[in-house]
């Protein structure tokens, strides 16, 4: 019993890693563009989806591919901030983009089951399936593979963040956008290529996700955008700290409940959401809400 | 700004020209849809057609309903899916484990929206204490909570599903006691959404939509007023779902909890305009007849999905305030440029410099044409 809670915990930090990444993209365009994409679930499975594609036909290795796949993805990303995000305007915002970006999830979906058909398909290659022995019990090598690349590009995204200058202008955005504008910043610029990055990291995530998971279908991004959105609820909107922690630390919960019940255990996920919310609405390590003027 | 403009229209001291004349013209016009929608099944008994006509009464219901809470308070909500689904359940749980059969069955559709609205309680309680995108996000996983529920619980009978008793009607008339109903149901919705915005409590509403923080310093009971508004609006959706359970025939957890349910009526209510009372009926009786057609027509899911997905961001893009508000000020912009001639014609019939700022008194001279 203790193994298995102590394997579930491991399995959980591992797995969170991953979501980690999906987590910080999404929080990431929310704290620029004030906006929830709502698409980033299913643009995960598209991220799988392409590995898949360039893995089968192409005969592309999975972390090979990723060359290849991220900045796709990042395009993809620049493109729908451009046709359906930087159009709108007015009061109505909020709600027009979060719909937008519904919107837009569900053409992409009905995309992936015109080209993939609705069956579950699973990435392959012998690290998914080979094994190493860890502290007296075996893990795929994939989990470390996953992790690894999860945090590479974590400490990557950090790195842009707080020490280069797009970063800084990033984050001046995200303080306020008058003042960044006030000060020389291209604001346009800076939220286009945000949610372009958003997107991109997308592809890595959907790359780990769909070697971890064992099998995914067009369908697997309600699965993906309610946890994710769980998790950068909890760790506070807009904060990248906060998505980490609260990734990790939900992926874990999730990964200990289901020793016991893997039915209820996305259950507990959202039922941690709503207790963590009536206690403190605006997440762990989120900032209290200031007036709109 | 509108609900400024309500609580002029209310006093009744101030001819507002716009809202006004379309408050006045609304009942007359929604009567006339009405005898129309009435005498539909009298003068088409195409099977698919009345079917279609069933569904797009349905959802000009659950579109009005929707658009009392979400439309009237801005509070966006992607969660109606869960009273919707709460209503389906409860009629299908009841009728099975009471054995009632035949029409008996109707006698739970009370019951069912009145699960909808105790359902609504402990949800509006927890969620509408956020705001903006964090409420919009934890009614979708309140939702996600209800559809993971109904799959996993045993008196939902899961992936299964639960079988409607068997009517034993005529198949050539069958659709036609659920159109009356439906028809019963949206009237209704509509009739209620029209009393609400005209009141006190719509105007609250609306002012919580406007500036809650203003709202609350101005007296305004914010969480009681968004709650009641939440609750009217779970039990409607509720009852819907209970009739769609009867007319679809069996209750499963990813068609009664179904994610694109939201999708479908905030697209309705948008496409209608959102806040305005006929707003989500028209976009309802034109959305869902057009996908119901095309889902028949277009036997490919993913294609339907792919349409009503470009259709959702075309009105974004392209109609973002919604027909009717739309519509709306190019008809007043018309008469007001109609107007702005008529007056030079007939001498000494007004000063053309009175159009400045009181426009509204020359109005009544040009409404007569």
């Amino acid at each position: 019993m203790t193994r298995q809670i102590y394997e579930a915990i491991v399995d959980g930090i591992l797995g969170g890693g991953v979501y980690a990444l999906m987590a910080v993209g999404l929080t990431l365009i929310f704290g620029v563009l004030d906006i929830i994409n709502i698409a980033q679930g299913i643009l995960v499975v598209t991220g799988a989806y392409l590995s898949y594609a360039l893995s089968v036909h192409l005969h592309i290795g999975l972390f090979t591919g990723l060359l290849i796949t991220v900045p796709a993805m990042f395009v993809l990303g620049v493109a729908i901030h451009w046709a359906f995000i930087r159009p709108l305007r007015g009061r109505e915002r909020t709600s027009m983009s979060l719909l937008a970006c519904y919107a837009v999830a569900i053409i992409i979906e009905g995309v992936l089951y015109r080209f993939f058909g609705p069956g579950y398909v699973t990435l392959r290659a012998s690290y998914i399936t080979s094994s190493i022995r860890l502290l007296g019990f075996y893990l795929p090598y994939i989990y470390l593979y996953g992790f690894a690349l999860a945090v590479a590009l974590v400490a990557a995204l950090y790195l842009l963040l707080y020490r280069t200058k797009f970063g800084r202008s990033v984050r001046a955005t995200m303080q306020d956008q008058t003042a960044a504008r006030l000060v020389g910043i291209d604001v346009n610029r800076v939220a286009a290529l945000t949610f372009g990055i958003g997107v991109a990291v997308t592809a890595a995530g959907g790359m780990a996700y769909g070697a971890t998971s064992g099998g995914f279908s067009p369908n697997s991004g309600y699965d993906l955008i309610s946890r994710l959105l769980a998790i950068i609820i909890l760790g506070g909107l807009g904060s990248i700290g906060g998505a980490l922690v609260a990734a990790v630390f939900m992926i874990t919960v999730e990964s200990v409940v289901d020793i016991w019940s893997p039915n209820w255990a996305i259950v507990v996920f959202y039922a941690a959401l709503v207790i963590v919310l009536t206690v403190r609405p605006e997440g762990m390590f989120g900032r209290a809400p200031t007036r709109a003027q | 700004m509108s609900a400024a403009r309500g609580a002029r229209g209310a006093r009744g001291a101030v001819r507002w020209p716009g809202p006004a004349r379309s408050a006045a013209a609304g009942p007359g016009a929604a009567l006339a849809v009405l005898v129309v929608l009435a005498l539909f099944p009298r003068f088409v008994s195409n099977g698919l057609a009345t079917t279609i006509a069933v569904y797009a009464v349905l959802f000009a219901a659950a579109a009005s309903a929707w658009n009392i809470f979400s439309g009237y308070s801005g509070y966006i909500s992607l969660g109606h899916a869960v009273f919707f689904g709460t209503g389906a359940y409860t009629v299908a749980i009841g009728a099975r484990d009471w054995q009632l059969g035949g029409d008996q069955v109707f006698a739970l559709l009370p019951l069912a929206a009145a699960a909808a609205a105790a359902v609504a309680v402990p949800f509006g309680l927890v969620a509408l204490r956020v705001r903006r995108h964090t409420f919009v996000v934890i009614t979708i996983a309140v939702f996600f909570i209800f559809q993971l529920m109904a799959f996993n619980f045993s008196f939902t009978a899961g992936s299964t599903g639960i079988i409607a008793p068997i009517l034993n009607w005529q198949p050539a008339t069958y659709n036609e006691p659920f159109y009356y109903l439906a028809l019963a149901v949206a009237a209704g919705t509509a009739g209620l959404a029209w009393i609400i915005r005209g009141s006190r409590f719509g105007l609250q509403l609306r002012a919580i939509r406007d500036d809650e923080d203003r709202a609350r310093g101005l007296g305004v009971r914010a969480m009681q007023v968004k709650l009641g508004a939440f609750v009217i609006s779970a039990f409607v959706t509720g009852l819907v779902g209970g009739i769609w359970f009867y007319f679809i025939g069996e209750a499963l957890p990813q068609f009664a909890f179904d994610p694109l349910f939201d999708l479908s009526v905030a697209l309705m209510a948008f496409f209608g305009g959102l806040g305005t009372v006929w707003g989500p009926v028209l976009g309802a009786l034109v959305i869902e007849s057009a996908q119901q057609y095309l889902t028949v027509q277009i036997t490919n899911d993913y294609l339907s999905e792919i349409l009503l997905g470009a259709l959702f961001l075309l009105v974004i893009l392209f109609l973002p305030r919604g027909v009717i508000p739309t519509c709306g000020e190019l008809i007043t912009s018309w008469r007001a440029r109609h107007r702005g001639r008529a007056p030079a014609g007939h001498a000494g019939a007004g000063q053309p410099g009175a159009g400045q700022p009181g426009a509204g008194q020359p109005a009544t001279a040009g409404e007569v044409p």
